[in-house]
């Protein structure tokens, strides 16, 4: 996976729209590598505060750029209300990703666990991450490859359908499948 | 209204305009802390307006009532038309008629290097003594901070017991698409941002020293947990292992993180050594432990785990080994949070639909519910372990809340605009 992303300070943008009342000079420098690991090193550099309530400006970062799977196939597969069975009908957008997975030995795929809204967020990661798990293992029995598939959980931070409705709900138990 | 200084021959009249202010004003006009419920004892106080605070950047009065209000252990009667500062000397008589029993007065002076001289003195009224003097000096930027003393300082000359006021808070908020880590003061105000990303942020947790945050971060497309130092913003990913990483919750020490990892496959607990170093696994089996809580002493570690059937919370050993299931009532019992003084623990039940805070006194495992509120999240405890900070749907507005722990008195605490979520309650500041 050329898991590109990136952490470049939007002073401009960020200051305008942030409330913190942040003060130019004292938005922080930030020095970023990566290690091989791909795990994140941030060395912000900035004045300590004069003042006790001592929190620097805010370390700003930005979005991590996303690849591009197999075209013309569905990335999402629904789950029922407290289960983590992979459904029969998501079958076909299964084997179509460990098809294109096989097929292209370099690319790497996040099979992303989703919950619906109700619950604590942190049960509700654990929850999701049972989900992309069941998905992730449904890959490999077809023949992907581990190393190329990484299960990970936004619980319930990012619902596909903000409403309360059961149809919202349904909508929200899920496993998405990027690259 | 204009105001002229206390003299004490004025007190007659002045009792009867404080009778008028009675009826006419809300004692928390300027504040926007609301406060709601009725105590079973509530100390009535007065609070006077400091002099010189009109003048100053902040209104060091409200301030201080807020918080003592907020506490649940203290009424306020209404003061906004007293003129007294820490040298006045009182006529106690009008006080007694109101049921007073304490009365603080004092002021807040700018220095010629542009720091804050505040003073203040508080009164018993029933014995019309003097009871102690507070000085502190500070920047402009801190009076806010110097006023969360002063409430401090009265909590423990009147209960005993040392106040929390002047600690402070971590919560995050959404708002338009961007998520916001801010650093407030205990009572939501005063909010500083730390971290702004695009993506989730959740379950900020302070070090026991207060200079740390510890939390989880989806910037990189997925759950890491990041060590945030405040003073200066470096940070550090300390858990970015493959598959989530998230629940950080610190050693009393310091030293140590347990987390959740599902590096090994499932969601398990883990012991990570900040200093470096493999991580621990605490945990094992096929089903879901999260949410890793120390006991205040650090000898054992409560958590979430649906291992038999449901999700439960459990206690086992902090260095690892046998878990003894803590929670029996219901089928849904999540986010525990220990008190500092080790007598209570906090956590989420779902009860019929709704999710709501309960308390169980570790001693006895006694519970009680202490909302009637349907979205309750995250609690946490003051560092003095006398109030609850945790999250709700309240009045159809997802809010900050406070409450003491019988659930009597709770306050919304308006913090930053935006949806607010996943606060925690840092310890006392050294």
């Amino acid at each position: 996976m050329t898991k590109k992303f990136f952490t470049s300070l939007l002073f401009i943008a960020l200051l305008a729209g942030c409330a913190s009342g942040v003060k130019l000079d004292d938005v922080p420098v930030e020095d970023k590598t990566a290690t091989s690991s791909g795990a994140s090193t941030q060395v912000i550099r900035a004045e300590p505060s004069a003042v006790q309530t001592g929190v620097s400006g805010a370390v700003v970062v930005e979005k991590s750029a996303s690849g591009i799977g197999p075209a013309g196939v569905a990335h999402v597969v629904y789950f029922d209300y407290d289960s983590f069975v992979v459904r029969a009908e998501a079958r076909p957008v299964i084997e179509s990703h460990a098809r294109f997975l096989q097929a292209n030995k370099q690319r790497k795929a996040n099979i992303e666990g989703h919950t619906d809204e109700r619950g604590g967020r942190e049960y509700n990661l654990a929850l999701g991450q049972k989900r992309a798990e069941a998905v992730r293992q449904a890959l490999t029995l077809l023949g992907v490859s581990d190393a190329q598939l990484e299960a990970v959980s936004y619980g319930k931070e990012k619902p596909a359908a903000q409403g309360a409705s059961e149809t919202d709900l349904a909508k929200n138990r899920r496993v998405e499948i990027r690259y | 209204m204009k105001l002229v200084f206390l003299r004490m021959g004025l007190l007659q009249s002045l009792f009867k305009l404080i009778l008028l202010v009675l009826v006419v004003t809300p004692t928390w006009a300027q504040f926007r802390v609301e406060v709601t419920g009725v105590g079973t004892t509530q100390l009535p106080v007065v609070i006077a307006p400091f002099k010189g605070e009109s003048t100053a950047p902040q209104r060091l009065a409200n301030i201080i009532q807020a918080d003592l209000e907020r506490s649940g252990q203290f009424k306020s009667l209404p003061s906004d038309s007293v003129l007294m500062d820490e040298i006045s000397r009182p006529d106690f008589s009008p006080w007694r008629q109101l049921s007073a029993e304490a009365l603080l007065a004092g002021s807040v002076t700018r220095l010629a290097d542009g720091r804050y001289d505040v003073r203040a003195r508080l009164w018993d009224v029933v014995k019309g003594q003097e009871k102690g003097d507070f000085r502190d000096t500070v920047a402009a930027a801190d009076l806010r901070i110097s006023a969360h003393r002063v409430a401090d300082w009265v909590f423990q000359q009147l209960t005993g017991t040392p106040g929390a006021f002047a600690s402070r808070i971590t919560y995050v908020t959404k708002t338009g698409g961007r998520y916001l880590l801010w650093i407030a003061d205990s009572d939501g105000e005063n909010a500083k941002s730390a971290l702004s990303s695009p993506e989730p942020i959740i379950s900020p947790s302070w070090s026991p020293s207060g200079t740390h945050l510890a939390y989880v971060s989806f910037e990189l497309r997925k759950p890491v947990v990041y060590v945030h130092e405040l003073a200066t913003g470096q940070r550090r990913a300390v858990a970015n292992f493959k598959g989530s990483n998230s629940a950080p919750a610190w050693s009393a020490d310091g030293n140590f993180l347990a987390a959740t990892l599902s590096r090994d496959g499932g969601s398990q607990l883990y012991k990570i050594d900040l200093s470096g170093g493999e991580p621990q696994r605490l945990t094992q089996g096929g089903s879901i432990s999260t949410e890793p809580a120390f006991s205040p002493d650090g000898s054992a570690l409560f958590f979430v785990s649906d291992r038999g059937g449901s999700p439960q919370i459990y206690r086992m050993p902090a260095r690892g080994g046998p878990a003894e299931r803590v929670t029996f009532a219901g089928t849904y019992n999540i986010s525990p949070a220990l008190s500092p003084d080790g007598r209570w623990m906090a956590y989420v039940s779902r009860v019929g639909g709704a999710f709501r805070l309960h308390m169980m006194e570790l001693a006895t495992g006694q519970v009680t519910a202490l909302t009637d509120t349907s979205a309750d999240e995250r609690p946490s405890f003051a560092p003095n372990s006398r109030l609850l900070l945790y999250t709700s749907v309240f009045q159809g507005r997802e809010s900050l809340m406070t409450t003491t722990l019988d659930g009597r008195i709770k306050a919304r605490l308006t913090g930053q605009g935006g949806d607010i979520r996943e606060p925690h309650w840092g310890p006392m500041r050294k």
